[in-house]
């Protein structure tokens, strides 16, 4: 509490060059990153490949999204990949049911609808346990983390669960389509991501997530419905979470239990690396955003590249993690 | 031997089997894997399977089947089993191989029959038998479907799966294929996808980033294999003239059955090898002859003439 405490003159006042140098560190490190994976290979930087890198960013990136809110207002959400494959094979589940052997337009928006449900419904299942049955979030979410996952587990008799190949068809120019000549999951993550800064950085709701995150007592004296503020924040991850999930889907029309493992690490260390602070309070969604393009930019230059022994890739993605959390610590001072 | 004979000998043989099956009552515990993905889901399916056919084989047999999540859960299963069951037979396919070893030996030692299916135990003592998939096998199978079907010649990708000695074996014996038999075809890279439709995806845009021509892919698992389809179906790609996944998924079966143009073929690691480990340890409790000590079910490669033998569509993988 003292801590926080003493953030608040230090933020008022214009922070020194070097601190603002910090605060750019992830898009620092993502610069670096670029031209060491150019070094290593001139293919890096073609459009086809950056825009598969994107693709891929945007699953984790939506996701941190709404990590983002749920780390800065002070909790932590564990159960997003489970989460993730339980509506992904859910709604498959549904639009199958409902389509039969044809299905079209209709069916693939139901069913984009039900998973949007089951992940605002999902959210507001974490929020009311955490605000109003006042469990600690990591214990709520570690446990749904379990639950969901062998959920789908049990609907899929641990085999995978595919799209008929009707829906698939019609479905995959989600994933696959472009919209002015840019792939569709990269423009719903632009769109995701600007909203999430809107609403972080200019409404009522946005300064009360980071009130709670840096003093929820304070925030209840000062009237801040607090319960009400954080079940927002976990329906807005579900929604988050419903929403890569509509991308993810048409991409192999199919889930498995092994789909989104590991994932909500991935979507807080993006969050963590963009420079949101774990223990709540502060944060920004555009170094979220930075964080999941890094990420996923050291799994592909790893690939685009054998001069590092496969068996290390993890320990390379570890090392670039640490060097970009340290060129961004002058804030703490 | 005169006729009445011979049938006095059928008759009194056949006397003394049913009385010896209704002397031994027997109860066989079947310890494996919770269905975490594909493979697993096979084995837990021809596991149910299996105990049905076996309860109505052998009246007097009852079958227990458990599933564990990971290795410390099922250690403390095949103790319940024999404390609380009673079992009088063990089939186990360990989560990991240590940690199980002196669990499995425990139970051995107390005189329960114990055998060990895939996953083989660090210390062989511990199992009366053995009941495996064919890893090297099915890099060498791989190996030479790829070779032959290039003729000699061309550019592979080689797509891995976690790095563990099961992955090693089979990489390893499909290397030792092309080198040997097969030194005109380079193979460019090889990358984990940890048997996962998402990382072979990614694995794969990125190879067709890397490498203008590939001439075919081993995905080693039919799972690696569905996620480096769509990535080449994306890319455009028209150079690629096969894709070899392995396991016999059964939607990868019935691509090759249909004649679909990149799934040429498969390569068998059928999950239902639990089945035949059951079957055998059943039938040699029940008319107590003796097991193999090891058998190894061999990896056969799928391919459009045979593919029916091994399309099963029941079964969730």
């Amino acid at each position: 509490m003292t801590e926080s405490r003493a953030e608040i003159p230090a933020r008022s006042t214009r922070p020194p060059l070097l601190s603002r140098l910090g605060s750019l560190g992830p898009l620092l490190g993502l610069l670096a990153l670029m031209i060491v994976a150019t070094a290593l290979n001139s293919d890096f930087l073609t459009v086809s490949n950056l825009s598969n890198v994107l693709t891929r960013a945007s699953f984790i990136g939506i996701i941190a999204v709404g990590a983002t809110f749920v780390i800065i207002s002070g909790g932590i959400d564990l159960s997003v990949g489970s989460m993730a494959a339980l509506i992904a094979g859910s709604m498959i589940l549904i639009m199958n049911a409902l389509g039969g052997d044809g299905g079209g337009g209709g069916v693939i928006a139901i069913g984009m609808l039900c998973a949007l449900a089951i992940g605002a419904g999902a959210g507001l299942l974490h929020g009311t346990f955490i605000a109003r049955g006042r469990i600690e979030p990591f214990i709520v979410t570690l446990g749904t983390l379990g639950i969901y996952r062998a959920v789908l587990t049990y609907l899929s008799e641990g085999g995978s669960i595919s799209l008929n190949n009707t829906l698939s068809d019609a479905y995959s120019p989600v994933y696959y389509g472009k919209l002015l000549g840019v792939p569709i999951p990269i423009v719903v993550f632009a769109v995701v991501a600007l909203l999430g800064g809107l609403i972080l950085n200019r409404t009522r709701y946005g300064r009360y997530v980071q009130a709670i995150g840096s003093n929820e007592q304070v925030a209840r004296y000062a009237a801040v419905d607090v319960n009400r503020v954080k079940v927002i924040t976990y329906m807005i991850q579900g929604i988050c979470v419903a929403l890569a999930t509509l991308l993810y889907v048409p991409r192999l029309g199919s889930a498995s239990p092994s789909t989104g493992i590991l994932w909500e690490l991935e979507a807080i260390a993006a969050v963590i690396i963009g420079g949101t602070a774990l223990k709540g309070g502060s944060g920004r969604i555009w170094g979220t955003v930075v964080g999941a393009m890094l990420l996923l930019s050291i799994e592909n230059v790893l690939n685009l590249t054998s001069i590092i022994s496969v068996y290390l890739n993890a320990a390379v993605q570890g090392v670039v993690i640490i060097v970009v959390a340290f060129l961004q610590r002058g804030k703490r001072s | 031997m005169s006729q009445t004979l011979k049938k006095f000998a059928v008759l009194s043989i056949s006397l003394l089997a049913s009385a010896a099956l209704a002397q031994t009552k027997q109860v066989m515990g079947v310890s494996i894997p919770s269905a975490d993905h594909g493979w697993t889901g096979g084995v837990v399916y021809w596991a149910n399977e299996t105990k049905k056919e076996l309860e109505k084989m052998y009246p007097n047999l009852t079958v227990i089947v458990k599933t564990a999540k990971d290795a410390n859960e099922q250690a403390n299963q095949i103790q319940d089993m024999y404390t609380v069951n009673k079992i009088n037979a063990l089939v186990i396919l360990p989560q990991e191989s240590a940690p199980l070893t002196r669990p499995v030996a425990n139970l051995k030692d107390k005189g329960v029959f114990t055998v060990v299916v895939d996953r083989a135990l660090t210390d062989p003592k511990a199992q009366d038998a053995y009941v495996a998939g064919d890893n090297p096998g099915l890099g060498r199978v791989s190996g030479e479907y790829v070779g032959k079907t290039l003729g000699g010649k061309g550019n592979v990708v080689v797509l891995r799966g976690i790095a563990t000695v099961i992955d090693n074996q089979r990489v390893d014996a499909f290397d030792k294929v092309m080198k040997e038999k097969y030194p005109g075809i380079k193979i460019l890279d090889r990358q984990y996808a940890n048997w996962n439709r998402d990382d072979g995806f990614k694995v794969m845009q990125d190879y067709l980033t890397r490498f203008p021509k590939i001439d075919a892919v081993w995905a080693q698992d039919d799972d690696i294999a569905v996620g480096v389809l769509k990535a080449i179906e994306q890319a455009g790609r028209k150079d690629i003239k096969f894709v070899l996944g392995g396991a016999g998924m059964k939607e990868m079966i019935k691509k090759v059955q249909d004649g679909d143009p990149l799934i040429t073929a498969d390569v068998t690691y059928p999950p239902n090898m639990i089945r035949d480990a059951m079957l055998l340890t059943a039938k040699s409790r029940m008319t107590k002859t003796a097991m193999p000590k090891t058998t190894i079910i061999p990896s056969v490669l799928v391919t459009k003439d045979n593919a029916a033998k091994f399309y099963f569509p029941k079964s969730p993988f």
